[in-house]
């Protein structure tokens, strides 16, 4: 019963994402008629690495002597169908060159994600538990400094530290390129090259987090539960553990998950300081090749997954608050 | 507003993030006398480390560091301003009216704001100044085009609750019309918020600009801070400073910013002190 309720909740909040990813697609095809030169120069990269046969053919393809509505059906078609096109700068399709580079940006999306919610949960609670001591300013001056770091600088003056001056961790990459680790050693490799990119992005993040668990915390040991708790005598330790920390715990949840899209925003400038083979260096190497319709691909690529992390954090929400589905 | 100004005062923070503020907005008005040189100017030895010849030290080109964070600060802030302007002028458009008006109106407009919230910003900016041309115009554009979303969902929260308030149904009562309603009655009883937020929105303005502008993606014929950033990181192993100055420089002004809207949040909104 409550299985199948489940179900046709996440079946609907699915739905429900489908005219979000339609706009998107709409939106794409806005941006390639503003662009330069028609959709066929755009998808083809740049101009002369393309045969006029060829150009043809896609003007063709997509209808460009069709009128405009015409235009972004066959355009929707095309990419609902998850042809994206083709790259010449790197001689594949779209699609399999974002396939590709997609795992890279999950791992480091992932990391960050679970280390800035987890720390910052600590170090939120750790504020709150001593309001206005040494430990609160400290996390409080700590917060301000990161949450106006921007996030490239930050990378940047990580690896003048830690990989320039003291040489404890690798400038840029994901693995030794020379080293064909195997098993083990190549994801402690791999975890090795982690550690920089993964800090830079989950300072600023930590900094939002620790900020909003402190406050929810407060608010949490306003509420009447906790009067109760204390009247039957359980200790301030408990207390904190048993029942306010889980409810605390929401609203820094429900702010990660809406972090997903700027999360994935900033992987873009993290990948591109410290050459991490994810999605945003691809974003910006299309960028440099002025290949826009891989770029577009992207993009679109981006916000489904942005979409579908959206959704997944809904479904675990309501897994732990069984109220918020019958609203 | 005395009684605000004593709060804002009394919050020691917002005052030093005033006081840095300051500072900032000096050196971009005397650009010009304090830094004689053009930013792009070769004005000697590339790679000079700073506290020499030159305050800040030279580029990799022998550009003088200091007149760039100077001019740079002139960029940042202009973007800043004016791309937080127009997102909350959008902002306030479409939060209002979804605000006020309520009903299909509303789910409309949020449904686009939504949309707008879930699509990853910085690509967004990314994509647009691509496609539009890298010109400070379009830096402007794309910044503005990803941040009225927050300012949208906050009036539109504020409209709603004012709309229900006494006043506002008097005011419906006597038959005054909408425009007069929400110009005279609401708009000036939600400023404070309004403000806080926009405050807080040139922090965050300023840092997608860096981000652009570091991607390579900002006007070539001005000066900005990540620009300095984006071109010195090729260099970072021999003149760390090149880059070090202008990301510090970014650091103080979005602190002070953010600073300085904690504590207009602290003297408008003296309720919502929580946070």
């Amino acid at each position: 019963m409550v299985l199948t309720q489940g179900f046709s909740y996440a079946l609907r909040r699915l739905l429900q994402a489908v005219p979000t990813v339609l706009v998107i697609v709409a939106m794409n095809f806005l941006l390639l008629q503003l662009a330069p030169g028609d959709a066929a120069d755009v998808l083809a990269g740049e101009a002369g690495s393309a045969t006029p046969e060829f150009m043809a053919q896609l003007r063709l393809k997509f209808g460009l002597d069709q009128p405009l509505g015409v235009q972004l059906l066959l355009y929707m078609k095309q990419i609902v169908s998850f042809d994206l096109g083709y790259s010449f700068r790197h001689d594949m399709p779209v699609a399999q060159l974002i396939l590709a580079r997609l795992g890279p940006t999950l791992l480091l999306m992932l990391t960050v994600f679970l280390l800035s919610v987890l720390a910052g949960a600590l170090l939120g609670s750790l504020a709150a538990r001593n309001l206005n001591r040494w430990q609160d300013n400290m996390i409080s001056i700590l917060t301000v400094l990161a949450y106006a770091t921007p996030v490239f600088w930050a990378g940047l003056m990580l690896i003048v530290t830690f990989s320039i001056k003291l040489g404890w961790f690798p400038t840029s990459g994901m693995q030794q390129v020379a080293a064909f680790h195997e098993g083990w050693a190549r994801w402690r490799d791999i975890a090795h090259h982690l550690v920089l990119p993964a800090l830079t992005l989950t300072m600023f993040y930590l900094a939002l987090y620790t900020r909003l668990m402190r406050a929810s915390v407060l608010e949490q040991f306003s509420m009447d539960y906790v009067v109760t708790a204390r009247a039957k005598g359980l200790t301030e330790q408990q207390i904190a553990r048993r029942h306010v920390m889980r409810n605390a715990l929401m609203p820094v949840v429900t702010m990660a998950g809406v972090q997903a899209g700027a999360l994935l925003g900033g992987a873009v400038v993290v990948e591109t300081v410290f050459a991490w083979p994810g999605l945003g260096l691809l974003a910006y190497e299309s960028l440099f090749a002025r290949d826009l319709n891989l770029l577009l691909g992207i993009f679109f690529v981006s916000t489904c997954l942005v979409v579908l992390v959206n959704l997944l954090v809904d479904l675990a929400y309501s897994m732990l608050d069984p109220r918020i589905e019958r609203r | 507003m005395n009684n605000g100004i004593s709060r804002f005062i009394r919050h020691k923070p917002a005052v030093i993030g005033l006081i840095l503020l300051m500072l900032v907005i000096l050196a971009a008005a005397l650009a010009g006398v304090l830094a004689p040189a053009d930013p792009f100017a070769l004005v000697g030895k590339p790679f000079q480390p700073p506290f020499g010849e030159h305050v800040l030290g030279t580029d990799m080109l022998g550009r003088d560091l200091a007149a760039g964070v100077l001019y740079g600060a002139r960029t940042t802030l202009l973007v800043g301003l004016v791309a937080t302007t127009i997102a909350t002028l959008v902002g306030v458009a479409i939060g209002g009216l979804a605000g006020y008006f309520g009903g299909r109106l509303d789910s409309l407009l949020m449904r686009f704001t939504e949309l707008f919230q879930t699509i990853p910003f910085f690509l967004f900016a990314i994509l647009l100044v691509a496609v539009l041309g890298a010109s400070i115009r379009s830096v402007i554009f794309a910044i503005a085009v990803v941040s009225w979303p927050p300012m949208a969902r906050l009036v539109r929260g504020e409209f709603m609750a004012m709309r229900n308030r006494e006043f506002v149904q008097a005011c419906v009562a006597m038959g005054m019309g909408h425009l007069r309603i929400i110009f005279v009655h609401i708009l000036p009883n939600t400023l404070s918020s309004i403000i806080v937020t926009g405050s807080l929105m040139v922090a965050t303005a300023i840092l997608i600009e860096s981000g652009l502008s570091f991607l390579g993606l900002s006007d070539a014929n001005t000066m900005s801070w990540g620009f300095i950033i984006g071109s010195g990181r090729t260099v970072l192993r021999t003149a760390w400073w090149i880059c070090a100055m202008p990301g510090a420089a970014i650091l103080m002004t979005v602190m002070a910013i953010n600073l300085v809207g904690d504590g207009l949040n602290d003297a408008l909104n003296p309720r919502l002190r929580s946070l």
